[in-house]
């Protein structure tokens, strides 16, 4: 196979891009799907209304976590407008592989965890 | 539909068997289908098919209801299933066979009909770690509403039940039904339910048993078993889906309020209130599922032909092969009990790679197999994994299929690398 499991997947699977925890973040958010028990969490923190610095954890398939993990190298000091605009077709272009419709909510999670995150604020903390 | 004349008397030859079911004849993503998930819902027979097809060709129409030949006739057919229903599973008397949707109603319906009317607070009921969810969260709306207590018999190590667990239940509660799962779908393991069901009636309690996965695979006779309720769906027996059965114990069933209210089910409806028709009906409100109960009808000739000792045999024999070769995969873990008391059902995990992952590379194969929890939230929670893979088998399954998810596996491995 496997279309799904291209090598770049794969990589950010195995080597996740901005894992961990941020201590006092400004923002930090969690959320799972419960079907399968895939968990993605992911902290913030803001500087001038933009993403200083953005770390994610989590566990569950390869799909959910690589995609958590691009998605953290595409909004790194990105504004909250820019969050918004974010979309689904965003996240499964970057993923640049098929996604069967079982799959998209494993695909989905980390966006779903940031969007989360950026609507329950509706301003930046100031600094 | 198959004659054996090659194989042993009581033995069938899988392969052959196969060659009856349509569906299996196709190919995915350029790969013959290897189908490993009967226990999610098996696949049908040309003879079902058959049936369903001619139901509504030549027989359809309303049951009870018309005085006309075409609905005396499908009312004939309707009850004729209900008959080979009852003669499937023992059962002293087909009126005792109450036809619902699928295992889940069956389970709801006694919760809610028996349960409303029977517990009280203070009460309890023991279910086990091994349920599926169709036979825990009914039982926790309707203790919940009665002041009632549930409390789950945990499983020992190689995930039996600990009936010692049972015992210490029926011994110091006041335990009104334990609800069991004949076999577990998440591990297969067969749980001695005569057993079970002799402890329970001494301390006085009923037993209802959940035989979704025990009913499609091996011979089921509550007589023998002495149980007081029996559900099961026929969607996993070779069926039709939206066909399925509650047996019960026909002064019991006869105690018990109507689920549903409606048509069919009454003897007498007034302003003031309304009477209830006699059993069957009493239980089997509005138009019924005339044309699945034929299919299921089918179904059941289907496995009678083949034998229920000769499909038990064959899964006996499938899944030690099963477990033989996914041992030899490096980095599978299997779960479950390894012995006689082991279903055709195979959970395993492979190195920490996640069971999605495993079941879409399968896929890609033409193997189909579940990831996930299997509706069993609670057994997953205690044995620490959040999802497993699960192969399931039924009589159209060959060796030949468990070598492609042998070999499968370790194409798996090959993508996401050695310790992945
Ligand atoms: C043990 C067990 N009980 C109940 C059910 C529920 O069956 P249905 O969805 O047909 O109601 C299943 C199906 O997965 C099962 O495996």
């Amino acid at each position: 196979m496997a279309d799904l499991y291209r090598e770049n997947i794969l990589d950010h699977y195995r080597n996740p891009r901005n894992y961990g925890t941020i201590e006092n973040a400004d923002i930090s958010y969690e959320d799972s799907n419960p079907l399968c028990g895939d968990r993605v969490r992911i902290d913030m923190r803001i500087e001038d209304g933009k993403i200083a610095e953005i770390k994610f954890t989590g566990r569950g398939c390869a799909i959910s976590q690589a995609s958590a993990s691009m998605l953290t190298e595409m909004v790194e000091g990105a504004d909250l407008d820019e969050i918004r605009e974010l979309s689904a077709q965003d996240i499964l272009d970057e993923l640049g592989v098929p996604i069967s419709p079982a799959r998209v909510k494993c695909a989905l999670l980390g966006l779903k965890v940031l969007k989360s995150a950026a609507y329950g604020i509706t301003d930046w903390p100031e600094h | 539909m198959s004659t054996h004349t090659t194989t042993p008397p009581g033995t069938f030859d899988a392969r052959q068997v196969k060659q009856d079911f349509p569906i299996l004849q196709q190919t995915v993503h350029g790969k013959p289908l290897t189908y490993l998930d009967s226990a999610a819902s098996s696949q049908k027979p040309l003879v079902v098919i058959e049936a369903l097809d001619a139901y509504y060709r030549a027989s359809n129409a309303n049951i009870h209801r018309g005085v006309y030949w075409l609905s005396e006739h499908a009312t004939a057919l309707y009850d004729e299933a209900r008959e080979k229903v009852a003669r499937f599973i023992n059962a002293p008397d087909p009126r005792s066979c109450v036809f619902v949707r699928n295992a889940t109603e069956a389970l709801n319906l006694v919760a809610y009909s028996w349960g409303r009317a029977n517990l009280e607070p203070g009460d309890t009921v023991v279910l086990t770690l091994l349920e599926h969810h169709s036979n825990i969260v009914p039982w926790q709306i309707v203790t919940a509403e009665r002041g009632a207590t549930i409390r789950y018999v945990d499983i020992d190590h190689d995930g039996r039940l600990r009936l010692d667990q049972l015992d210490h239940y029926l011994r110091t509660e006041r335990v009104k039904l334990v609800g069991v799962t004949h076999v577990a779908n998440a591990l297969g393991t067969i749980n001695p339910v005569a057993e079970i069901a002799a402890r329970a009636h001494a301390a006085g309690a009923l037993v209802l048993v959940d035989g979704a996965q025990s009913v499609p695979h091996m011979p089921v006779d509550v007589q023998a078993l002495d149980v007081d309720f029996l559900a099961f769906s026929g969607h996993k027996m070779l069926g039709p889906m939206g066909i399925g059965v509650l047996w019960g114990r026909r002064e019991i069933l006869e105690a018990m309020p109507p689920f549903l209210g409606g048509g069919d089910m009454i003897r007498e409806v007034t302003t003031c209130g309304s009477t209830w028709a006699d059993l069957p009906a009493k239980f089997e409100a509005g138009t019924p599922s005339v044309g699945d109960a034929v299919g299921l009808g089918a179904a059941i000739d289907y496995l009678t032909a083949l034998g229920m000792d000769a499909v038990r045999a064959h899964e006996r024999e499938i899944v030690a092969y099963a477990l033989e070769r996914l041992a030899q995969v490096p980095g599978v873990t299997l779960y479950g009990p390894t012995g006689e008391d082991r279903a055709g059902v195979v959970s395993f995990t492979l190195d920490d790679i996640h069971p999605h992952d495993i079941a879409s590379i399968l896929d890609s194969e033409g193997v189909a197999i579940r990831a996930g929890h299997h509706c069993a939230q609670p057994l997953m929670d205690r044995l620490g994994v959040v999802a497993t893979a699960r192969a399931s088998f039924y009589v159209y399954n060959s060796e030949e299929d468990v070598d492609r998810l042998a070999d499968a596996l370790q194409t798996v491995r090959r993508i996401f690398g050695p310790g992945a």
